[in-house]
């Protein structure tokens, strides 16, 4: 269904003298065809884009594309790699999404990966002696604790005083990796590991199981699991409801008679609480020791993720694995003397790309000839009814 | 055409035409050099939109527009303010972090290069003296009171060099002294020469400070009156115009029990002004209680204050007895108050969502939408699919996005919800806003209906005739106070019309004129 009215947003460049002017006009409805065409055409834009700047550096980008692909989705190995690295994407980006379906911008999730890894950590260092079946879900519980914790000191603020937790949430990622770096350097650094920041290596009742000789770990099930669930509590419960409808329109659900600060808390609890399992997941299941460096950014790729997924649970599904196996790739181009660095090149240029044709869907631009007259304002029913005479 | 050469402005012949509303017919107009010129109207009556056509905002659809004399076109605000036209609109359009001389500079072309503030502030000091409009220029927005924001818009307005000056309900966001004090400068002006038109709705400040007066009704001019030549009861049986016949709903209901009580109400407003002052009123069981009153003096801080959205800064509020001042806004609602809110997309709704969702929105919660935790998603498509057949709704589908329902059968939908949970109140704000009139008469048939089954209702609207034709009283609000509480048998549209404007009684007209 396609409307050819045209309400408010109305951008005009116009000056007298001009033949022409461009108008951006807001479409009411988007055709259905368009969610096949962004990501389609977003992805050829990204490819091209990235293409230029290969040619420009003397490589060749079909070349490049082609072991790029190969690698990740080609070999066993590069599909078994692509799994392991978008295990804590999906998981992260499924946290950030319940936010993000409130309209809470919670960037803290790097940060909550790190003070979940740090939790689990504690566990498994401090009660060696547990046999797995309590060492393991006892980690996942003071994971979750922690980044939930943690999201609650970037949320309560914005709760009680409307303190925006873009700014609260970020700061507390760096203290969250400074955490982690005090115990790796400090109490907890193992006495064998020549000096470097490892933690000593967790007993083996603190390791996720994997699947057969893989290094793919149980974290993927419960991504996937925490991403149905969390589809199935937005769709269908009384909660998700009221977090779809404070995300549409505070007013409306204030006027419902629902808590929005008390919402606030509630959502971000949860949002920290499945990052910080991603980051127990990456403590437990790949690395089996806390060190320094726990997430390679995974917290800020599983923003991008959740966006280009338009926060919907399958599609964070396919998008993590999709970010999973850019990872990777950049990571198999290096041995040809490429740098890694055009993974995470493609990766922003994709979000540029998707946010740049998503405007196109929701706003249609029409260059319009002569008319020299001055543009007037789009008037509706509404102007009247809203006048304050 | 012949012009006068007095008239600074005139305006002819001006039709302006909205989708589905005619909001100037014909309406000539002028203004001559060194007058105040009120134009006095209800809402809709087309006022705003009439300056706003001087002010180019709009293009008129018809009609031709002369300043001093010449025929011309006005495109756009610049244009206006080009050939000596500035409005002062009632939401201000100031930068808060910016100091009130850059404000006033702002968007001029003049300095082209290089911005010498220290002459500006002197330019803009000069001006403010000149018409005593005390200001600052260094001082930030942000810091200022409304009052003198106010007065930052029109230095800015002089600043450009406006010889005429329109100003749209200034004295609205004005505590009584501010608005004698913007009275004074106005004289000032006027006697070097310069024209205001000035917009208002209060029949004691056009006899205060008009020279002339234009009232208009309905879109048109009702008539153009030298003030010393009329009374404030003439102007308001203008305004208002004539007696309405009335459509009394069937039914006695003036012995029935009270069901909301307030109680000597204040509230304050969203900008910390005193918005409900001292309100005190009663709705009973089966009666509708029509408030009146120009928007903008407290009817959204009443509902807002009945319904828990709004803290009630003192008196008591209270249903059956039952005291429910400063309760959460879900437990007013379980007690059993239901809400048509003014906004109904902005409040009453969540646009994006489906109507499914959108009818659920007050009873999610209850036995018979859920299943423990879960929704239960059959019984409100159930419900859904009832409300629309019962309403005659006209969707794509219960499941389309609400935003897509045209005005009049979102609002359908909403009072049906609102009415579905069996409330023993429901306060309707502006309920038939924007409606065509098909809509608007089934909005007023669902509320007659509810009114005879015995629920009590506070109907807000600004549409004089519709309170006429459905309340069983009427009470008039301004300026935050209820003016007075009129039963059918007592009532008559001048003495609404006058009470309205904040004319208390015949005394007070005699007093002013």
């Amino acid at each position: 269904m396609m409307h050819e009215t045209t309400v408010t947003d109305e951008s005009a460049q116009a000056s007298q003298g001009r033949k022409w002017r461009i108008r951006v006009e807001r479409r009411l409805e988007t055709p259905a065809w368009w969610n096949v065409l962004v990501p389609v055409v977003s992805v050829a834009l990204a490819l091209l884009f990235g293409a230029i700047f290969l040619k420009m550096s003397g490589y060749s980008p079909v070349k490049v594309y082609t072991i790029m692909f190969k690698d990740t989705f080609g070999t066993r190995y590069g599909i078994t790699e692509t799994l392991v690295k978008a295990t804590p994407l999906l998981l992260s980006a499924v946290g950030v999404s319940i936010a993000f379906r409130m309209q809470l911008w919670n960037i803290g999730a790097e940060g909550q990966i790190y003070v979940g890894a740090l939790a689990a950590s504690w566990v498994a260092l401090t009660f060696t002696g547990l046999p797995v079946y309590i060492m393991i879900p006892g980690m996942m519980i003071a994971a979750a604790f922690a980044g939930g914790l943690w999201a609650f000191l970037g949320s309560a603020p914005r709760a009680i005083w409307g303190v925006n937790e873009i700014i609260t949430t970020l700061m507390l990622n760096y203290i969250a990796i400074f955490c982690v770096e005090y115990f790796v350097y400090g109490p907890w650094r193992d006495p064998m590991s020549f000096l470097f920041p490892l933690s000593p290596v967790f007993s083996k009742s603190a390791w996720l199981p994997c699947f057969g000789n893989t290094r793919i770990h149980a974290g993927l099930v419960f991504g996937i699991v925490a991403a149905l669930a969390v589809g199935l509590l937005l769709s269908r419960t009384k909660w998700g409801y009221e977090i779809r409808v404070i995300g549409e329109n505070p007013d409306a659900a204030r006027y419902s008679g629902m808590s929005i600060s008390r919402n606030i808390i509630l959502v971000m609890l949860l949002s920290g609480a499945i990052s910080g399992i991603a980051g127990m997941c990456e403590v437990s299941g790949i690395i089996h020791r806390l060190q320094a460096q726990v997430s390679a950014g995974y917290g800020y790729t599983a923003i991008i993720i959740a966006w280009l997924a338009k926060l919907h649970p399958i599609g964070i599904i396919i998008v993590s694995f999709l970010f999973g196996g850019l990872l990777v790739a950049g990571y198999s181009v290096q041995i040809y003397g490429i740098p890694a660095d055009i993974a995470t090149m493609l990766q922003g240029s994709l979000l540029f790309f998707v946010l740049g044709v998503e405007a196109l869907a929701r706003y249609r631009i029409r260059i319009i000839r002569s008319s020299p007259e001055p543009v007037q304002a789009q008037h509706t029913a509404d102007d009247v009814a809203r006048e304050t005479t | 055409m012949p012009q006068k050469e007095e008239n600074i402005i005139e305006m002819h012949r001006i039709t302006k035409r909205f989708p589905g509303v005619l909001a100037n017919e014909n309406i000539d107009f002028s203004v001559s050099c060194g007058e105040i010129h009120a134009l006095l109207g209800e809402n809709g009556a087309g006022k705003s939109t009439l300056m706003n056509i001087l002010s180019g905002l709009y293009k008129p659809d018809e009609g031709d527009i002369f300043v001093k004399g010449r025929r011309i076109q006005i495109g756009s605000p610049r244009h206006a303010i080009e050939a000596g036209i500035g409005m002062v609109h009632q939401h201000f359009r100031l930068v808060e972090n910016f100091s009130v001389a850059e404000n006033i500079t702002l968007g001029m072309s003049t300095p082209r290069f290089r911005l010498d503030m220290t002459t500006i502030e002197d330019e803009v000091l000069a001006l403010s003296k000149k018409y005593g409009l005390q200001l600052d220029p260094q001082a930030q927005i942000w810091q200022l009171s409304v009052g003198e924001q106010q007065r930052v818009e029109i230095v800015k307005m002089l600043y450009r060099g406006a010889d005429v000056l329109i100003l749209d309900e200034p004295t609205a966001v004005l505590t009584p002294q501010e608005a004698r004090e913007l009275f004074t400068t106005l004289d000032r002006m006027k006697e070097t020469g310069r024209s205001i038109i000035f917009i208002t709705h209060k029949l004691d400040e056009v006899m205060h400070v008009a020279d002339r007066v234009t009232v208009l009704r309905g879109g048109r001019v009702a008539a153009t009156v030298n003030k010393k030549d009329v009374t404030s009861r003439q102007l308001a049986s203008l305004m208002v115009g004539k007696e309405h016949s009335t459509v009394l709903p069937d039914k006695d209901t003036l012995r029935s029990e009270p069901v909301l009580t307030l109680s000597d109400v204040t509230a304050y407003g969203d900008r910390g002004t005193m918005a409900l002052d001292g309100v005190s009123l009663q709705v009973r069981a089966g009666e509708i209680l029509g408030i009146a009153g120009v928007a903008g003096n407290g009817q959204r801080e009443l509902t807002e204050a009945i319904t828990g959205l709004r803290k009630a800064h003192s008196g008591t509020i209270s249903l059956h007895g039952q005291d429910i001042s400063n309760r959460t806004p879900l437990e007013i609602i379980d007690s059993g108050v239901s809400y048509v809110p003014e906004d109904r997309y902005g409040t009453g709704m969540a646009p994006n969502l489906s109507i499914v969702d959108n009818i659920i929105l007050k009873s999610y919660r209850t036995r018979v939408m859920s299943k423990g935790p879960f929704i239960d998603y059959d019984a409100a498509k159930r419900q859904a699919k009832e409300l629309v057949e019962r309403f005659q709704v006209k969707t794509a589908g219960i499941h389309s996005a609400a935003r897509l329902l045209s005005g009049g059968n979102a609002q359908k939908l909403l009072l049906g919800r609102e009415i579905s949970s069996d409330p023993k109140l429901l306060v309707a704000s502006y309920p038939t806003r924007g409606l065509d009139i098909g809509a608007a008469e089934a909005i007023r048939s669902i509320l007659i209906n509810q009114r005879n089954r015995g629920v009590a209702i506070l109907l807000i609207s600004e549409d004089l005739d519709e309170l006429i034709r459905l309340s069983d009283r009427i009470a008039i609000m301004f300026a935050g106070k209820i003016m007075g509480t009129l039963n059918r048998d007592e009532w008559n549209i001048e003495h609404i019309g006058l009470l309205m404007a904040g004319v208390l009684d015949v005394q007070d007209e005699e007093a002013l004129t």
